[in-house]
Order: C-alpha cells, then structure tokens, then sequence
C-alpha cells in the first residue's frame, strides 16, 4: 500500500463538507428519545439527594442523622464535606456546598431525608464583595495574580542606580504626559454561573469491581481517571458513557466529589445510585466563570493610537482568590508601553472553572470598552478607532485579517449609516441608538483523538471513538468525514462515540473536538480506503491512484464503466472486517487542520433612557475558523455564543447576599437569562477569504463568545454618551449611569 | 419535597372539607405553577394537596345577570386571553401577553396568578415572609423591593401581575370556606394586606378558605391599559407596573383608577394620583405629573431607588396607553426613524 497522504477533498468535489448537514440526532433530541444522563434509570437504583451547605463561611460541627434514618425509604445517609462523630468540625467556604447525601427509595424520600438532618454550624464571617478592593484589602481578602509591565525599546533601560520600580514610573507618566489624549475609566463584569440545563452528576453502577458510570461529561475518554484516583482503583475498572449531555460549557471534566460519593454509596448499598444536582446547586456548585474589575488608564496620540496602558485590574474565582489572567490585557491590543496589575479577591464562593473562553471575555469587555471611551474622548467614530489601533495588537499577523473583518461587519451592521458620535444619536421620546464593536482571538488547535473504523465484508461501516457531542453536531461531523472519504451516503456510517472503552479521543475543551475527529476520522477513512483501494485496483488491474471513491462505487477516474460498487468492493476484504486505528496526537503538523482566529462582532442597540432597559437591535457576528466542515451547525455554534453573549452582557449576574454571603439568585425564576425576543436580529458571517481553506480545521467553540459583551456594552455607550462601567447592564445599573452623569 | 396525601374534590363543599381537616396543613392546588416550586423548596410543608381543577363550577367564564364575568379557579391564563366575554377587559389581556411564557399561560391560573406567593429571594430561600422582621432586606440585597408601603417589616412586593388592572376594573372575589356554606363577596384590593408579623400572610385568607371566582364587573366606556417595565421579553417579574382605568368625556378625565405593581407589599391603589388625574386632559404633561404624584411616597431602601423612576414612569405611560397613544418607549416599533409625531390633543376626538 502506497503511503497515504492526508488531506481534504477539493472545494468543488466535497459533497458534504462545508455544506450544510442536519445533525443525525437532530430528531431523537427534539423528541425527547435522546436519553442524557439525566433521564437514565437503572433497575433497582436509589436516589442521592444531598444537603447543600446554608452558609457560606462556617464550620460545619455535627451532623445528627437519626430522624433521616428513620424516614421510611431512606437506605444510606453518608458524608461528604461533614465530620464524623468525634472529628474535627470542617470549615466549609461557598453556600451550597454539598455536606451529607441521603440515599433513598425514590427522589421524595431521599429529599425529606435531607430535610430532617439537623446540623450544627458555627457561623463565620463571610465576605462576597469581589467589586470593592478597598473593602476586600481591609478584611485581608486579596492576593497577588500577577502583572509586568513593557516599555517601548526606545525609551532605553533603567541606569544602575535607578530604582526600577520609581523609574518605570517616571517613564510611564512621562508617557501619559506626551499623550494627545488620557482616557481614564473603571469597567466590570461580573460573575455569572454556567447554568447547564442538564445539573452535574451520575447514574452509576459496580458490576462486580467494575465501576460503570453514566455521566454527564465533556471528557468521556478522561473522566474514569478521576474516578479511579479517588477510588483508589485502575482507570481500566470504570467505564464512563455519555450519549448526550445537556450543556457544559466548561464545566464538566470530572467526576466532581459527589460523583465520588455516588460511587462509594453504590460500593456500600450494593445498589444502583442516581445523583444528580437540584437547579439551585446546579447554579451553586456546578460552575461560574470569575468576575473582573478594573481601573484604566490609557494615553493615545493624535490619532487615536494607543500609545501608553496602565491598569490594575480585580475580580474573584471564589475562595481560591484569583481573578481573569493578566496576561490577555489589553484584549487582542497590545500597546508598544503598558503596565498591568492583578489583584485576586478571596470571596466565599464556590471556585470558579473553565466557562466558553476562559478569561476572553471578561478582559475583552472590561479593556476594549476603555479603546471605545477613547473614540468618545476624542468624539471620533469608534471603528477608525479600533482599525488604527490594529497597527498594535499581539499578533501583528493578523491585523489585515481584523481589518478586513471589521469592514465587512460595518457593512453587515451598516455601520456608516447608522453610526453618529457617543451621545449625539436621534432621539425618539426616550429611546436612542448606537452601534458597538469587541474583536477576539482563538487558538482553536486539535485535541488528540483516535478512531477505530471498521469496515465490514458486506459493506457495512462503523466506527467508534471516545469523544462526545456536547450537542453542536460532533456526530454529525464525524459522520460527514467519514461518508465524505469513502464516497457512501451519509446514512451508510454508523458512528460511535460517547463511551470511555472507545479509543481515546481529547476532553471537549478549547474549542479542540471539531478538529480532534475531523483529524482523527479522516484519517481511519484515508487509510482504510487505501487498503481497499489496493484490493480494488488488483481486481480491476488498474493502478490504485487511479481510483475515487464516489456515489456508492469505486471506480477508475476518466473511466466510469471500469467500477464497482461498494458492496462488491468490500467483498473483496475476505472474511474479516476491514480495521483501521487511526491516531493523531495534539501538535502533530498535520495538513488537515490548524489554528488562531480572529474575529469582530457588532451591536446595535436601542436603550430606554426612562427605564435603563437595553434592546439589541442587531448583532453581526464575522469569524474565521479554516476550513467550514458544517456550514449549518458552524452557524447554530455562532448564534449560541452571540445569545450566550448577550445573556452575559445584559442579564446573567451571581448575587450574593452582601451580609451573609448566600447566592439568593441560585434558581431559573431569579438567575435572569434572555429569551428569544430579547436577541433581535442576529447575522453570522463566515470569514473565508481564498486561502482560508487551506488553513484546515479550526475549533469554533470559543470565539464567537467572546467580543459580544463589548460590543454591546460599547453600543450602549454610544447612544447614551455614558459609560455604564460594569456588565450586566441591567436597567438599575443603566438608570444609575445616567443619573450620575447628569450631576 | 415533603411526602403529602393528594386529594382531587369535585364539588366545591368536598374541598372545603378536605381543606378544614383539623391537624392538618393543608394547601390549595389548581395550576401547580407556583405552589410546585415552592413544595420542592419546601417553602410549603403541606400535608395535604387539594386539587380544585376538577370541580366543574371552577372551569367556567360565565356571564352574569348583571353583565359581570365570573372566572372560575380553574381557568387558566390561556383560556381567559380567548374568551370572547374578556375582550372588554384589554388591559388584563395585555399583562397576561406579557407573562410570555406558553407553559404558564396554559398551566397557570387567573387567581392562582393572584395568589402567587411573592419572588422576593429572602422568602423563597424559607427566611418567611417578614425575612426576620424586615432586616434580611433592609442590609441584605433588595434591589427588587418595595418602594412604597415599607416602613413595617414587610418589604417584598405583591407577585401578581394581574391585580393592579384586575383592581382598577373593580374586580372582586368569591371566598369559600372555611365553614360549609360560607361565602363572602370580597373586593379583590382587599384581598391583599401587609403582614405585621410573622404569623400572617400577604393575603386575608384564612384555613379552609379558597377563592372560587373573580368577577370582573361590565366596564363601560372606560378606557384601560396596563404597563409593566420588563427588563427582556420573558416570564420574569416586571421591575416596576401600572394599571389606569380612565373615564374621559369630552378630553376630560372624568373618573380615574390608577394601581401599581411590583412596588409595594400589597398592589399599590394611588388614590392621590387618580385624583389629579380627573378634570386634567391626558397629555404628556398631565401623565407625567400624575406618575410622579403616585410615587411621591416613595422611600427607597438602600438598593432600589431606581425602581421610583420606574414606577413613575409605568404610571405615565399606562395613562397614555389608556388614552391610546404612544408610550414613548421600547413598544414602539423599529428601526427608529426621525419622524414629527402629532401633537396629542389632534388626537382627542
């Protein structure tokens, strides 16, 4: 066999990629026969409810379980973050967290257990307000997160007497002091919580010591590691499975500790477990991406480039006190001078984890906010703005592509006839209009993945591989390349995933899965038709390069009477199936994908000045991502990310009790999300410039979820000429703004 | 949730009995969508759930003698937006659009939205009604609060969204139980009270009472609309609402009610404001100096003076509704385009 060289087909002669392709389960999802963790049940299984802590700074002392015990029902009540009769109490830091599970006959039974235990707690001081430094600075709440800072080459080195600290000072305010304009400003946003639909959690089950788990997972080949960790056992005796998962975001990779205690409850009952989270510990424990704060100091020249950065910026990750990485500051700009500072806040919250970008949005909307006051400063149109700044980003490479993208979305947007200077708008009663813009960047690069493809004597194709389908069309795609590759009708292809005894394949995080198994299934296709291929070319005594693949037949290219079909090739396999495995390893230099995007989203938006309510008029989203393997799901994926966006931009806020630290907006009918009429007009365009396809597959996850809320908040901005600092903007915070403003 | 017994009466006196067991706590279920929540919360320990949706006196919006309607409990939001008798009512309809949420719309219940328990967190994380006397709120986070009616404990605010225009239409209730054969008329704005302490509802029900009926009485000419400040497009509590019920004759506001929502422990009747109203023309000015007479009570707490400004402004634009203008804000269709809007007055004919 012939080395294979891998590769995508020619645009003109794809028949599925980069067209537009129905997710496969499209139909099971939308009619409920999709079964996700949630809805499994197992024969004879009990029920985990768990008491979730009421404090959120305490020491939990004592447990008294024995009117839970007696609840008719209640199999189990064990601990989890509680001490045992005779320990130490356990000094517990977030409200919610999860102290002692009841298992029980039914959900009910187990949530009355839960009910009756009365615990003893010794109340601490908590403190929550991640937006006051000061505040959290007196009550010894803070913690270095990092900083530096870059002088341009030509402003030379400190001498050796200098203090460097008192020189850079200098330096930094000389630079202030040469600037054309000083822009000076305070931005926010807060933090918000995942809020999968589906909670977090099992349904598990030990076959002999064999742990079987259904878990809702973004990490279906890597979850069983975390499981055996705690459980002190080999990785190869659980088996993890996730057909379906509804919503991660983030924040699913592990096992999390009351998957843990499912397991050890099912070890001591003998029985089946199902543990799951309720809706507010879902909201409490199951994930929330970190706030950030920041006061700003920018100088530009006369144009309105940026020329000096200066900021010191805040925020928290819950009780292990860090805040958004320093690094990304200012977002995709990068200033030939700045200084940044980071400060965590230790608050007693649940830590945060990974949420769609981490640490790009947040400093895409608290720095790209203070390029927008510039352009008011300056009353100048906000797009020349950020295009002249483009002359200073972190990779330069792609200042053309940014501009490019910027010009095409002020024409999606209709930027030129809408635009007017920050505040000076129409009005029309109360309302009035503005436009915004936030740019971003991804990396995007393909995680490991393996695929085993068999093909079967009969003709029969099935592959399996260990990745999952967060709902955005990953079965799909695997489907696609593999149908695609082999020239078969999409329904030809039984694809498998969701389970951990498949082989390997990466956690889906970093927007790394579309390129994991377009890579990994590409590849198993490639070479197993160049098997057969070889088989072919025998029977028909022609070369095997001469042979395509194509609508259901294998035939000599320039010669369509010299084929044969797909069945009568794969007759020629012999009595076993046809295996291949393929592997790709993350980094690999592979012609089939790659990574780094750009992007621009703009706003349009009509604010009520009476009621502070904000309404998108219009979103215009332009992305790049390589080659586009489903144009359809591509698209859906940015729609989500621009909802998700407005969602973060508008609603979506943890409240914390500012006395006693408890998260009071913990359930759907007080955590505010949009609905569809609060999204307006939403437009997705696909950035694919003549080389773009060459580029290979790019993940697509993240980006698209990342500029919205600068964009937004810049739009608001621009029809109200004030600055409503701090994300979410909601009508409390926009009626606050302008009553400021106005003295 | 705690495990119940479930009982589902067919006539009116089965469930008042079931409802007066003695030694029993007993809860009132039509809808579910409200009193669910809270049993899983276990906000709510009853130990007994009585189903009233299947007493055939509830299911029906009948037409009286005297031309007033008669919602029955069991009548669902749905079922009163596309009954022909309601169409006389439009500012009720117009809040009931705005709870847009099919699911509640088709599950939920016209007095069961009377009677939902209020949003306020304090409550609903099971701190009571009161939230230790007021002081939960007060240092706590009350961004949604009262504004007016606050200076007792209670600072929540009422959670219908329906009352202020059901009262501004001089809506009453049917109240039976808690003997058999009891019955009372009461107007519905005096459904509702500000509890003092600990032991006492946002309502005057008592156990083993139920509400069996709204009767909304034949309107006349008069001229409704309802305005609530929502802050997106969704089934969320309205930040600030208003309910005007105007008669005008000749340009001339002869007889006003106005209510508000969404600020006060009970709906807010702004009898003041109403008064100003009359003898007045409805212009922008009149609407805006009566919006800020209603919330000229007003004592914010420390998070939701902003919700003075809206309440002002719901008032406002319910009375310009109700005289059929524009409201000035977000309704208004887009793309805003520049255009020279009539004066008001070409407008009253």
């Amino acid at each position: 066999m012939a080395e294979v060289t891998y590769n995508w087909p020619e645009n003109h002669k794809a028949r599925l990629i980069g067209k537009r392709v129905s997710r496969l389960d499209g139909m099971e999802k939308s009619t409920g026969a999709a079964k996700y963790t949630y809805d499994i049940n197992l024969p004879k299984q009990l029920v985990v409810r768990a008491l979730g802590c009421p404090h959120a700074h305490c020491r939990v002392i004592s447990v008294d379980a024995s009117a839970t015990e007696k609840v008719p029902g209640v199999v189990l009540v064990h601990l989890i973050k509680a001490p045992k009769p005779g320990d130490e109490p356990v000094e517990i830091r977030a409200d919610g967290t999860l102290l002692v599970a009841v298992a029980a006959e039914t959900e009910a039974i187990a949530a009355e257990g839960v009910s009756k235990l009365k615990v003893k707690y010794e109340l601490l001081e908590s403190f929550v307000a991640d937006h006051d430094l000061q505040a959290a600075e007196a009550k010894k709440r803070t913690k270095k997160a990092g900083g530096g800072i870059e002088l341009d080459e030509a402003i030379g080195e400190p001498g050796d007497d200098d203090d460097e600290e008192e020189w850079e000072e200098q330096k930094v305010q000389q630079l202030f002091a040469q600037s054309k304009y000083v822009v000076e400003g305070n931005y926010g946003i807060d933090t918000i919580t995942h809020c999968c639909l589906e909670p977090h959690g099992s349904t598990l089950h030990w076959d002999g010591d064999r742990l079987k788990v259904n878990h809702s997972t973004q990490n279906v080949s890597r979850t069983d590691d975390g499981y055996a960790d705690a459980l002190k056992i080999s990785a190869d005796e659980v088996d993890v499975h996730c057909e379906y998962i509804g919503g991660g975001f983030g924040s699913k990779f592990k096992p999390d500790y009351w998957g843990i205690a499912a397991a050890e409850i099912a070890k001591q009952t003998g029985r089946p477990i199902k543990f799951l989270l309720t809706r507010d510990q879902e909201l409490k424990i199951g994930g929330n991406r970190p706030s950030g704060f920041i006061d700003v100091k920018l100088g530009a020249d006369e144009n309105g480039v940026v020329q000096v950065w200066d900021s010191h910026h805040w925020g928290t990750s819950g009780f292990n006190g860090s805040t958004v990485s320093v690094g990304n500051f200012p977002y995709v700009f990068r200033p030939k001078n700045w200084r940044r500072r980071a400060t965590g806040i230790i608050t007693d919250n649940e830590p945060s984890v990974a949420w769609r970008a981490p640490n790009h949005p947040q400093a895409c909307a608290i720095t790209q906010t203070a390029y927008d006051d510039l352009a008011a400063k300056m009353q100048a149109d906000s797009l020349d703005i950020f295009l002249r700044n483009l002359e200073n980003i972190d990779s330069p490479e792609k200042s053309l592509v940014y501009a490019e993208q910027l010009r095409i979305g002020a024409d999606l947007i209709d930027w030129r006839k809408h635009w007017h200077l920050h505040g000076k708008g129409k009005r029309r009663g109360s309302v009035v209009e503005g436009l915004g813009i936030g740019i971003h960047k991804w990396g995007g690069t393909a995680n490991s993945s393996n695929c085993l493809l068999k093909i079967h004597p009969d003709g029969g194709v099935e592959s399996y591989c260990g990745t999952q389908d967060l709902g955005t069309g990953t079965r799909t795609i695997c489907a696609m390349v593999l149908a695609e590759t082999l020239g078969l009708p999409i329904e030809a292809v039984k694809v498998n995933i969701g389970s951990s005894t498949y082989p390997f394949s990466g956690a889906s995080g970093g927007s790394t899965t579309v390129g994991a198994v377009s890579e990994s299934h590409r590849r198993a296709a490639q070479e197993v038709l160049a098997q057969l291929f070889d088989l072919v070319a025998k029977r028909l005594e022609v070369p095997a390069e001469k042979l395509e693949a194509s609508n259901g037949n294998i035939s000599v290219v320039g010669y369509s009477d010299k084929s044969m079909s797909w069945k009568q090739a794969c007759s020629l396999i012999g009595i076993q199936p046809l295996e291949v495995t393929s592997i790709y390893k993350r980094g690999d230099d592979s012609p089939l994908s790659s990574s780094n995007v750009a992007g621009c989203q703009m706003a349009r938006v009509a604010v009520d000045t009476d009621t502070g309510v904000v309404k998108i008029i219009k979103m215009v989203a332009v992305q790049d991502m390589g080659l586009v393997m489903n144009r359809k799901t591509a698209e859906s994926q940015i729609y989500g990310a621009l909802i998700m966006s407005i969602a973060a931009a508008l609603f979506e806020q943890r409240i914390n009790d500012p006395k006693t630290g408890a998260f009071i907006n913990s359930e759907l009918d007080s955590y505010r999300l949009p609905r569809l009429g609060d999204t307006g007009e939403l437009v997705v365009h696909f950035h694919e410039p003549e080389n773009e396809r060459a580029r290979g597959v790019i993940g697509l996850g993240e980006p698209p979820a990342i500029s919205g809320g600068a964009a937004i908040a810049n739009a608001v901005c621009n029809a109200t000429g004030v600055r409503v600092p701090t994300l979410p903007l909601t009508p409390k915070r926009v009626l606050d703004a302008l009553r400021t403003a106005k003295g | 949730m705690k495990n119940f017994e479930y009982a589902q009466p067919t006539t009116e006196d089965e469930a008042v009995a079931l409802l007066t067991e003695p030694k029993k706590d007993t809860a009132v279920l039509a809808g579910g969508t409200d009193l669910v929540g809270l049993m899983k919360r276990m906000v709510v320990t009853a130990d007994r759930v009585v189903n009233i949706s299947e007493i055939k006196s509830l299911q029906q919006v009948e037409r009286d003698d005297n031309g007033s309607v008669w919602i029955g409990a069991a009548v669902c939001l749905g079922d009163f937006l596309d009954n022909r008798h309601t169409d006389q009512y439009p500012s009720t309809k117009q809040v009931i659009q705005g709870i847009s949420s099919i699911q509640l719309q088709s599950q939920g219940t016209l007095v069961g939205e009377l009677l939902r328990r209020p949003n306020c967190w304090y409550f609903r994380e099971g701190h009571g009604l009161l939230a230790d006397s007021g002081r939960m709120v007060n240092e706590g986070d009350n961004r949604y609060h009262a504004i007016l009616g606050n200076r007792g404990p209670a600072r929540f605010v009422n959670a219908s969204r329906l009352a202020p225009s059901l009262i501004t239409l001089g809506a009453q209730v049917r109240i039976i139980g808690p003997e058999k054969d009891e019955e009372q008329i009461l107007e519905l704005a005096d459904l509702y009270r500000t509890p003092a302490a600990d032991s006492e509802l946002e309502n005057v029900l008592q156990p083993g009472q139920f509400v069996t009926h709204v009767i909304i009485p034949t309107h006349g000419d008069r001229l409704t609309a309802a305005y609530e400040v929502r802050q997106g497009e969704g089934p969320d509590q309205p930040l600030a609402a208003a309910a005007v019920s105007i008669d005008v004759v000749a340009g001339t506001v002869q007889n006003a009610s106005i209510v508000l929502g969404q600020v006060a422990p009970t709906p807010w009747i702004a009898r003041e404001a109403a008064q100003l109203l009359c003898g007045k023309e409805v212009t922008e000015e009149s609407a805006a100096m009566v919006g800020h007479q209603a919330v000229s009570g007003a004592m914010p707490l420390s998070q939701n003076e902003y919700k003075i400004q809206l309440a002002q402004v719901a008032v406002k634009r319910a009375v310009l509704k109700a005289a059929g203008y524009d409201t000035g804000g977000l309704d208004t269709p887009m793309p805003l385009e520049p255009t020279v809007s009539p004066s008001l007055e070409t407008h009253i004919a």
